[in-house]
């Protein structure tokens, strides 16, 4: 019995998740539901704080200070998602009671991501993960947007578990071992088929983060998929995956690094890049935010290409400021509203602060925020990963940082161009109902209050990556 | 020291004064007047509170005064104030032309009038930091974060063109500063902090030096702005509104040639030394030709941006001499174009607001309707082109004086400079004022109001004051200037 106790929150997830399930069988309150999943959700946070650190099951299940401080991102992402939903579900066509509990299941299938040590627990937690997914990403069956963004993501992400697959096969073929710490023990130089499997398992997790060239996915499916599901694909997956991630190449192959880094570098580049031409000519938000979480995550690969204790901690404090914008800008996407109409078109937005100058003061420092310009508290995500990327002596990865920073500087001033610049259209609702005010106005005061104090993110990030370094 | 923290007053004052306006609902006219007189109150007492700073300024000390240092984001990196005698001329600059352009955008800025103040007083946060900041970092927070209320003056309440100005404006510059950024960085690695005086007594390599000279000067250079990469800022100054322009010329250029004073040749005096020829050529180039294409502008602003060009170049040629001479007349310069150039602006703001034409062949012979006007706009145009009696004199002269300690032919091309500018500062005052007023609309045209001349009075007399009575200035400077020149040629030797 004391063995199930380690992964209490997970159990409970579970449990709580199962019970809502049969629940709302019976209960036609999707509303509370959907409260009850956030409840469950709130304990699961103080659950895995109060989690004695360890590791379980042979070694193939970690609890450390990293994964729990991932869990409490991916936990924060999805209570935002659910807050989202109570206010956006009858307007969307989402007004389903199996909502909340994908949502859970996906959660579930996070945590067991970021603390799996073993290929197997890996691939268990990143499938739960998916196929809630492709299912959340469907949900609006009257749309065809919405079933092209799920039937796509499907067979995509069908494909790249394809690719992980193939890769665990090797790395067991050539290793004996699933186990992370013991898969790169035998590694020598004629062990060809271990790195193969390095390739695929990588591409595949490319994908989960939505990495170039893995990307293809993103744009589609953030503008297919019910907002609120488009702010949960922006907020907990890639988070999860990008934990998985660092623990794979890290605990297994972290002294090899010299195999994978080159990877890494180029879909880093890759990523940064792209994203900040493509973006340029999107007319569609969600599109635009696609493309911009795309950048973001080259520039977290950026830490995790330093292969150091600065660049680790780099990309966790990236991640937690990526975290804390996206909240804000999706609360503002999810508040586009005229007429009862939702819309998504960049140039609704033009002279949005006639009618709403407050709220579109705030969105208009999230996107500087989200170009990297101080004193908000996204520069100081970028400064962090130029630190580490400048100690590892990694000036060329650095450069190309800030090049392409100071390119997407360029579409999302574009925003701030369309909202101030251009003549007003007529009114539309705004940030007026009160759950999405209680996203929207702490996480945009966090961002730009952050650089008062920065201190506590940082130490925190330090702490969390103690397990590796 | 346990004595008030009296910069960081000076950084949160305009942010309170922000608070107390977001709090005034900004319905009708007796509101909007509400507003405007509190940012003026505010920023009015950040100047008060500026000039206790300077006559409690120690002129015989040359350290670091007002000292401020606390914990910020982690070891090395710290929130770290301070002001020398070159430092607090520029707060003071900045302080006393707050006011001035909130009492001067009154009557011109018609709509969005409590976003507008706002974004003057964040710009005043950001602009003060910048000056006191005493870590790199820091520095660097103020420096760009002073982008943003800029980006959105030019481009709400500017001009036609203002999207394609405002853009142009906060690309190229922060183009130039990511590469500082990167820069301090590298210095926060090597040298493990980011502290200026700590870094002052540092010593880096030689070819370290170098790079991050260059990259200092990316940013630098599209700031002050020197040739070629100035075409941002006559865009940027037609386009921006009366007081925005008289904020950039007037303050934000100036934190790039402090910027080159406290770092390039502070930190990297090597390397100063090795690029001086370059500064030189850039700079002359920049005088002569600025000063050219302002012979043949036909809209106002633009002429007087060019000529901002042109007396930046001074500016530059004076920091690069590595005399306190050089050193003090840049500084002058700068205050005297901080005065000169944001009092053309306003000028060109009082025809603006009642012609709303900046073209110089609409105006002729408004000396016959306004002379007290025509008074103004002569003094000021007199300083710019550096009469002597007037504080633009005492700048040129100075870094003339230097440079031709330095290198007889740079002083003989930069000297031609000083006549070139008499031209087109004096074309211009001939085309506007002067000849007969054929016009009909410019027959109507009202002579300076109360407020306007309120505005101008401590300019002309400022102006003037140190045009003949410069000791005082240069009594603040010196000991600071020796410090940074004594400095540099330790570590050269």
């Amino acid at each position: 019995m004391e063995n199930i106790l380690h992964i209490i929150p997970e159990i409970f997830i579970f449990c709580s998740a199962l019970i809502l399930l049969i629940l709302g069988l019976f209960i036609k309150n999707i509303k509370l539901i959907n409260n009850l999943a956030i409840l469950s959700l709130l304990i699961a946070v103080a659950l895995v704080i109060n989690q004695p650190y360890q590791s379980i099951y042979l070694n193939s299940y970690v609890i450390d200070e990293f994964s729990s401080l991932f869990k409490i991102m991916i936990f924060i992402g999805s209570i935002v998602t659910l807050v989202m939903f109570v206010s956006s579900r009858e307007d969307l066509h989402i007004n389903l009671y199996e909502f909340p509990i994908l949502i859970l299941f996906s959660t579930l299938g996070m945590m067991v991501m970021v603390s799996a040590n073993d290929l197997l627990a890996m691939f268990i937690g990143l499938e739960l993960q998916s196929l809630s997914l492709y299912v959340l990403a469907a949900l609006n069956r009257n749309s065809l947007l919405s079933s092209e963004a799920g039937i796509k993501y499907f067979i995509l992400g069908a494909l790249s578990s394809g690719l992980l697959l193939f890769g665990i096969s090797y790395i067991y073929g050539f290793s004996g071992n699933t186990n992370f710490n013991l898969i790169a023990v035998n590694y020598n130089s004629e062990s060809l088929g271990l790195l193969i499997g390095i390739v695929f398992v990588l591409a595949g997790l490319a994908f989960k983060v939505s990495a170039v060239p893995f990307h293809m996915w993103t744009p589609d499916v953030y503008q297919g998929a019910p907002t609120p599901i488009t702010a949960f694909f922006a907020l907990a997956p890639k988070i999860a995956a990008m934990g998985l991630l660092v623990r794979f190449l890290f605990n297994s192959f972290g002294e090899l690094y010299l195999d994978w880094q080159q990877i890494i570098f180029f879909i880093s580049i890759a990523s940064m890049m792209l994203a900040a031409f493509a973006a340029i000519a999107q007319t569609n938000i969600k599109r635009l935010m696609a493309y911009s979480s795309i950048g973001h995550i080259g520039y977290a690969l950026i830490g995790v290409a330093c292969v150091s204790s600065e660049g680790l901690r780099s990309l966790l404090i990236y991640l937690m400021i990526y975290l804390v914008m996206n909240i804000s800008v999706f609360t503002v996407i999810l508040s586009l509203k005229r007429n009862d109409a939702y819309f998504e078109n960049i140039s609704d937005l033009s002279g949005m602060y006639k009618n709403h100058p407050f709220t579109t003061i705030l969105v208009a420092l999230m996107m500087f925020s989200l170009a990297g310009i101080p004193p908000l508290a996204g520069f100081f995500g970028k400064f962090y990963i130029f630190v580490a990327a400048l100690e590892s002596n990694m000036v060329f990865l650095a450069v190309i940082g800030i090049i392409a920073s100071v390119i997407s500087a360029f579409y999302y001033l574009r925003i701030v161009k369309i909202m101030y610049f251009d003549e007003p259209k007529e009114e539309f609702d705004g940030v007026n109902i009160r759950s999405l005010q209680v996203l929207f106005y702490p996480s945009s005061f966090l961002v730009i209050l952050f650089f008062i104090y920065p201190a506590p993110i940082i130490q925190l990030s330090e702490y969390a990556i103690k397990s590796f370094y | 020291m346990n004595e008030l923290p009296i910069l960081s007053i000076l950084i949160l004052l305009p942010i309170v004064g922000i608070f107390f306006m977001t709090l005034i609902r900004n319905n009708n006219d007796q509101s909007s007047n509400n507003l405007k007189h509190t940012a003026l109150w505010i920023s009015f007492l950040n100047f008060l509170i500026s000039l206790y700073l300077l006559f409690s300024f120690n002129q015989q000390d040359a350290d670091f005064q007002f000292e401020e240092r606390y914990f910020w984001i982690e070891y090395g990196i710290s929130y770290h104030l301070g002001v020398d005698g070159i430092s607090i001329l520029f707060i003071v600059l900045t302080t006393m032309l707050v006011p001035i352009c909130i009492l001067a955008s009154y009557d011109s800025i018609k709509f969005s009038v409590k976003e507008y103040l706002i974004a003057f007083l964040a710009l005043e946060t950001f602009m003060i930091g910048v000056f006191c900041s005493l870590d790199l970092v820091l520095f660097y927070l103020f420096f760009e974060g002073g982008l943003i209320p800029m980006f959105l003056i030019i481009g709400i309440w500017g001009g036609e063109r203002r999207v394609y100005s405002t853009f142009k404006f906060f690309l190229y510059t922060l183009a130039g500063s990511v590469f500082m950024l990167l820069a301090i960085i590298y210095i926060f690695i090597t040298a493990g902090t980011t502290d200026v005086s700590y870094l002052l007594d540092y010593n880096f390599t030689r070819n370290e030096q170098i790079v991050l000279w260059l990259a200092f000067f990316a940013s630098f250079m599209v700031k002050i702005p020197m040739w070629p990469f100035h075409t941002w800022l006559p865009d940027a100054h037609v386009e921006a509104p009366t007081a925005g322009s008289v904020i950039l010329a007037g303050v934000l250029l100036k934190m790039a040639g402090y910027g080159f004073i406290r770092f390039s040749i502070g930190f990297f005096p090597e390397a100063s030394e090795l690029f001086a020829p370059l500064i030189f050529v850039l700079s002359i180039v920049a005088i002569i030709v600025t000063s050219l294409i302002a012979l043949v502008q036909e809209d106002m602003k633009k002429l007087i941006a060019y000529s901002s060009v042109a007396h930046m170049g001074f500016v530059t040629l004076g920091i690069f001499t590595f005399t306190v001479q050089g050193i003090e007349g840049s500084v002058i310069q700068m205050i005297s174009h901080g005065i000169v150039s944001a009092a053309l602006f306003l000028c060109v703001g009082v025809v603006y607001d009642r012609l709303h034409t900046r073209e110089i062949s609409r105006y002729g012979g408004l000396v016959s309707k306004m002379p007290m006007y025509a008074f103004t706009f002569m003094i000021f145009i007199l300083a710019s082109l550096g009469l002597p009696g007037t504080s633009g004199f005492v700048g040129e002269f100075l870094v003339l004086l230097s440079i031709f300690s330095i290198n007889t032919y740079f002083a003989v091309f930069a000297t031609t400079g000083v006549v070139l500018a008499a031209t087109y500062s004096l074309w211009l005052y001939r085309r506007m004022i002067f000849g007969a007023l054929i016009k009909d609309d410019l027959s109507e045209m009202l002579d300076l109001t109360r407020r306007e001349i309120i505005i101008f009075v401590p300019l002309i007399t400022l102006t003037i004051f140190i045009g003949i009575y410069p000791k005082p200035v240069i009594d603040i400077i010196e000991p600071s200037a020796k410090k940074i020149v004594s400095q540099v040629n330790g570590k050269l030797n």
